[in-house]
């Protein structure tokens, strides 16, 4: 069984800016962290690594830096990494992203599971894991939050609004999971001296010979057109209640404001 | 061919009833297809619901419904409801094609998207047209709700959204509008995934249904204190709901969270207890009717969306509060 694992490096901070031309995140000096969502993704691969003794691959597409949070899934103990950069897939939407990630995985060889995070925290689409199962002709199970698999079929259940849903199937598959999947471990020391030693393999537009139509800005069907500050804008009737008997007073405004609104 | 464009959503059933979600779309698209001068389909996918319950989609805003039956379709089944939806799609293109941010939405139209080589746009909370073009403009929170983006789709059809549950009104159902029903049985082959069962949730925390809403933060200070939250939850027939914070701390259950990594709420009335205010939690109830904010920090950016604001300790204004609503009766009405 040959597990891949698509993660992504995305800011830590809240306070990331976007740069107001481009519609694009400003990455320079802001810290730089494995997706948050994606640990459950890693540990998940790693769980099913332990128990049919699968072969894991971690897959990340940015530039150059993002070799660090490959590895983190390394010091995890996920068994080996690869990581997909060229200038031209830069300002990839979630389509080209998918498309570009297709075609990695094809290039490094058979893959009968893909498990990927909910979302990023960045961009929080969502959209890469079912795009990949799309581009590649796979079935996809979303908000998975139990898979098991004995060797000729798996069983899943998968997150839904209002509970769990059963499903079955036969690999190749893309999951999708979520937190209740597993709880991920920390690296070993072992497995961080392992991870900084690992050479990462890069795969350029040398080895996968995309379309440059489309692939990067050019080849995303989506452009963001503006960005703006949410405006809020509502009067607040605004009372102090510094004691007792003040706060009495303002309850007693308060009530009669929400009888006037008709919400009481 | 119509010459008219199209404008399509996708109306969600679960267990054979049409969510509410399908009611949201059709109020957003009313409003698109009436500035496009467009057709408004609403496409459903079930194994066969009557014929009243299809009717409430032309009530709802619909001028024709596509109902999309194979027994396979009772519940979702992504396989067979994407060639389905793509079939459709490439048959009489639409010019746009919006889900709801569900579980069903988020996972059918990426798989659809990918395949008919088009764009979508996430969990939008804004949605524009330009009526001369077509163009949609969608709006969605980025970067944890600090910020809006527009997003465009110019060379690919259709332009594709998820829209977020809860983000507007449907309209009030207008029984007597006219609209078309066509019915399209399906023939369903090679799904390689299999229901199997299904586990419903107990307690979904009633936070998205409730017209009124009692939510607490951090500004509690003590899981003890959640009683006096429910207590004045309990005058107002509210239900309870908390920020990640009070949630992240095991106060109360994820179901009950309210902000962009819970739910999205519109009550009529947002009673918020101690709540901050941080962005990511107005984005997730800011359209609520009536809000209001008690909070003992003047700063406190709940103040901000809020139409009645008391500063002032909670628990000394929760328990007047309480006595109010319960004996104060209301004798300027008279």
């Amino acid at each position: 069984m040959r597990i891949f694992i698509p993660i992504k490096q995305v800011p830590e901070t809240k306070a990331v800016r976007m740069d107001e031309t481009t519609g694009t995140v400003i990455r320079q000096g802001v810290t730089a962290i494995l997706n948050p969502l994606d640990l459950y993704a890693v540990e998940a691969a790693l769980l099913l690594q332990a128990r049919h003794q699968a072969e894991t691959i971690a897959i990340s597409m940015g530039p150059p830096a993002a070799e660090t949070a490959l590895r983190e899934a390394l010091a995890m103990g996920i068994g080996r990494a690869v990581l997909i950069s060229d200038r031209a897939y830069a300002g990839s939407d979630s389509w080209a992203t998918a498309w570009i990630l297709a075609a990695a995985i094809r290039h490094c060889g058979p893959a009968d599971l893909i498990i990927c995070g909910e979302r990023a925290t960045d961009g929080d689409t969502g959209q890469v894991g079912p795009e990949l199962a799309a581009a590649l002709g796979w079935p996809v199970l979303t908000y998975v939050n139990r898979f098991d698999w004995d060797g000729a079929e798996f069983r899943a259940g998968r997150r839904v609004e209002d509970g769990v849903e059963e499903l079955a199937g036969t690999l190749p598959a893309v999951i999708t999971v979520v937190k209740e999947i597993a709880a991920p471990r920390l690296p070993t020391l072992a497995g961080k001296v392992r991870a900084r030693q690992a050479i990462i393999p890069q795969l350029t537009q040398a080895e996968l010979q995309l379309d440059p139509a489309a692939v990067g800005l050019a080849g995303s069907p989506t452009r963001v057109q503006k960005i703006f500050r949410p405006h809020i804008a509502r009067t607040c009737q605004r009372v102090m209640a510094g004691d007792a008997e003040q706060a009495a007073t303002a309850c007693r405004d308060l009530h009669r404001f929400l009888h006037d609104r008709k919400v009481v | 061919m119509t010459t008219v464009p199209d404008i399509w959503i996708l109306a969600e059933q679960r267990h054979g009833r049409l969510l509410d979600i399908a009611f949201e779309l059709l109020a957003r698209g009313r409003e698109l297809a009436d500035r496009r001068q467009a057709r408004l389909t609403a496409v459903l996918f079930s194994a066969g619901l009557p014929a009243a319950e299809l009717q409430r989609l032309i009530a709802g805003g619909a001028d024709r419904v596509l109902a999309a039956e194979a027994p396979e379709f009772a519940e979702f089944a992504l396989e067979g409801q994407a060639a389905a939806l793509l079939d459709l799609i490439r048959s009489e293109p639409p010019e746009v094609l919006l889900a709801g941010a569900t579980s069903t939405g988020r996972t059918l139209l990426p798989y659809v998207a990918m395949t008919a080589h088009t764009g979508l746009t996430a969990d939008c909370t804004g949605l524009e047209i330009e009526p001369a073009t077509g163009l949609l403009l969608q709006t969605r929170p980025a970067i944890g709700g600090n910020i809006m983006a527009t997003i465009v789709c110019r060379a690919h059809r259709p332009q594709m959204a998820t829209v977020r549950p809860k983000s507007c009104r449907p309209l009030p159902p207008q029984p007597a509008r006219p609209g078309e029903i066509v019915r399209l049985p399906m023939a369903v082959t090679g799904s390689r995934l299999r229901r199997t069962g299904f586990q419903p949730l107990t307690d979904d925390g009633g936070i998205q249904e409730a017209e009124r809403l009692v939510v607490v933060g951090r500004g509690i200070k003590k899981p003890e204190h959640l009683r006096l939250a429910r207590e004045l939850a309990g005058v107002l027939g509210a239900a309870l709901g908390a920020t990640r914070d009070v949630v992240d701390r095991g106060w109360l259950e994820y179901p009950h969270q309210v902000g962009l990594s819970g739910k999205t709420v519109t009550p009529k009335l947002y009673v918020g207890l101690g709540v901050s205010g941080a962005i990511q939690h107005l984005a997730g109830m800011q359209t609520a009717d009536t809000i209001v904010a008690i909070n003992s920090d003047p700063e406190a950016n709940l103040f901000k969306v809020a139409d009645f604001g008391i500063v002032g300790d909670l628990f000394t204004v929760v328990p007047a509060l309480i006595r109010e609503l319960r004996e104060g009766g209301t004798p300027w009405a008279k």
